[in-house]
């Protein structure tokens, strides 16, 4: 059974027009102009199933937040259907908030003025969860998460880090089977970003917890998320694995070549379809080359006859650059 | 129901941590209610002792003016944009997304914190009050319970209209214009300024009908004697509810708007 199963998922915002002066504020409060339609999400269709954990990612101004803000029902799609956990969040809005857990980077669900404990417990109660289920996720969240030394503290004096750990606590207090993160890790150190992805995975693995993730740490991505949607101007460009991606999008590795001293000024002759000289840094040549088309002796042995290699070394296409080139070309992809 | 009794509960824990803050107010309460009930009390200075204006004699003015003061923060009579803020940052998304109701998490919120400021606020007040000037007392133990039952309400009717013309931001996210008009309006109307009954007879037939008198000047005639209970608890209840029923048609609005428009 599907988690989240959306279908031609469509919204479009009205663009308003804006009049001047204080004649014309008080005209668009009662009679707006608009000046036509913006789509930030044009018809997407995917299924979630239990316990995966999707990476949901694209450049700013995507639509991802507002793909997220359908699925918890806090926003009515312009057309197009959703379930999520058996629910069109739209129409069940409070009844699927017993379900999801929200985390949205830039917000937070905690009282400034209370202590992170009491906003903890407010929750509970809010929530209904049973005193003995909320010590347990409270242990297993102070234990994987370090509230421990800022439990006490009032959220509003809560450093970035701490606040958003704090945050991810709140979300799953009452097992939430569906886990929304719209951008966790950002602004955070590498210790408080490495204790979240941890803290995920351990969830993930033990309660089968589904989770969406957008974010843009690629970080992120690589060690959280088998699978992952990439999605630019409102339309799915890509879903489906990682591995995928990277073999589709990003299939040139690069090979750095180290001469004993500058080699040959024709080295650039030996590009072709399969390999091409991208840079020559004095006596340090990079070429990048097709993986299916030709391996990586063959490569060195080509440069080899420019000159005498002192040292190489073979780098994967990151998924910086996978993802930046399909931004760049804007063909969809599925697969 | 419990979350709501939490939450109520928290906030009025809340209020006990500004103490600086609570003893400034209250000296600027007492200030205020010195100067004021010496200007009245000039005004009946050459008057015969029983000698009353518009139904006040000199001794109900002053007691007019200490429950005045000491009302003010428990009921707040003016600028409160707590919801207004959480629109502006983005919180009350996060609100919205709680199974609650906006409506009663805020109210309950409210209540915790109005019966903390009536300790810390209203009852120090007029204990100065009483000490500095002759106050008159209620003067049966039904009058005194329908004061103590009047003031609930008074915030009840108060909270209602903050509620309404802070959801306003979700329309309009400069909310200066129209909160000082409900300033204004409200210190007006509700008798904060002056008692109603000084205002000239086509004003009084206005603010009758109006709601904000619940807000204090039901509560002082309620104290004074110069209300039926009933007819003075009758008609709080009555704006409560028409003000709660308000309060949910507007919500219902303002909650279609985000989730169509996006906030
Ligand atoms: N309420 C709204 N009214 C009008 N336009 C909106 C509204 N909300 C979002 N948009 C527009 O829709 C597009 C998608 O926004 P969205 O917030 O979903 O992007 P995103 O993928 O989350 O981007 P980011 O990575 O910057 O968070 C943007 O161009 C944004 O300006
Ligand atoms: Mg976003």
């Amino acid at each position: 059974m599907s988690m989240i199963s959306v279908r031609d998922l469509r919204k479009t915002f009205p663009i308003k027009r804006h009049r001047s002066g204080m004649k014309g504020s008080i005209a668009s409060l009662f009679r707006p102009e608009y000046e036509g339609e913006f789509a930030a999400v044009k018809g997407i269709s995917f299924e979630v199933a239990r316990g995966e954990i999707v990476g949901y990612i694209g450049p700013n101004g995507a639509g991802k937040s507002t793909t997220i803000k359908m699925l918890t029902g806090i926003l009515v799609p312009t057309s197009g259907d959703a379930t999520v956990a058996g629910l069109v969040p739209w129409e069940k809005r409070k009844q699927l908030a017993q379900k999801i857990g929200v985390v949205f980077g830039q917000r937070t669900q905690l009282w400034w003025d209370l202590a992170l404990i009491e906003s903890l417990e407010l929750l509970k109660h809010l929530y209904r969860v049973p005193e003995a289920r909320f010590q347990e996720n409270l242990a297993t969240a102070t234990e994987l998460l370090g509230l421990g030394d800022f439990l006490q503290t009032p959220v509003r004096q809560l450093s970035l880090g701490q606040r958003m750990r704090g945050d991810l606590a709140a979300s799953l207090l009452h097992d939430p089977e569906i886990l929304y993160l719209d951008e966790p890790t950002i602004g955070l150190d590498i210790v408080a970003k490495a204790a979240i992805r941890d803290f995920l995975q351990t969830l993930n693995r033990e309660r089968q917890t589904t989770v969406l993730l957008t974010t843009h740490d690629l970080d992120d991505i690589e060690q959280l998320c088998a699978r992952i949607m990439v999605i630019d101007h409102g339309e799915v460009m890509f879903d489906g694995e990682l591995n995928a991606l990277k073999s589709r999008w990003g299939g040139r590795r690069q090979l750095i070549v180290d001469f004993a001293s500058d080699p040959d000024a024709d080295i650039g002759s030996i590009s072709n379809g399969a390999l091409e000289v991208t840079q020559i840094d004095g006596p340090r040549v990079t070429i990048a080359f097709d993986r299916d088309a030709i391996s990586a002796p063959d490569v060195l042995g080509r440069a080899g006859a420019f000159g005498e290699v002192r040292d190489m070394s073979l780098q994967e296409p990151e998924i910086e650059d996978v993802i930046r080139r399909m931004y760049e070309g804007s063909v969809p992809i599925r697969t | 129901m419990r979350m709501y009794y939490e939450l109520a509960k928290r906030s009025f824990q809340q209020q006990f941590a500004y103490r600086a803050a609570t003893l400034a107010g209250l000296f600027t309460n007492s200030v205020f209610g010195v100067l004021l009930s010496s200007v009245y009390l000039a005004l009946f200075w050459d008057q015969p002792a029983n000698a009353s204006v518009g139904g006040f004699t000199a001794a109900q003015t002053v007691t007019y003016t200490w429950i005045g003061q000491a009302l003010i923060m428990p009921v707040i009579f003016w600028g409160w944009f707590l919801i207004t803020n959480t629109i502006r940052d983005g919180t009350v998304v996060m609100d919205m997304l709680k199974p609650m109701d906006f409506f009663l998490y805020w109210y309950s919120r409210d209540l915790g914190r109005g019966a903390a400021q009536i300790i810390t606020r209203a009852i120090p007040t007029l204990t100065i009050g009483s000490i500095l000037f002759d106050l008159v007392w209620p003067e049966s133990w039904q009058r005194w319970a329908a004061f103590l039952i009047s003031v609930p309400f008074a915030i009840t009717v108060s909270f209602c209209l903050r509620f309404m013309f802070n959801l306003w931001g979700f329309w309009m996210l400069d909310h200066r214009g129209i909160s000082s008009l409900i300033i204004v309006m409200t210190g007006v109307f509700s008798g904060h300024l002056l008692p109603v009954s000084w205002y000239p007879p086509w004003a009084q037939n206005l603010i009758n009908v109006l709601p904000f008198r619940s807000m204090l000047m039901t509560p002082v005639e309620l104290w004074l004697g110069q209300v039926s209970i009933a007819q003075g608890l009758g008609m709080q209840v009555f704006w409560s509810l028409v003000m709660i029923g308000c309060c949910y048609v507007l919500l219902h609005y303002a909650e279609r708007k985000v989730v169509v428009q996006g906030g």
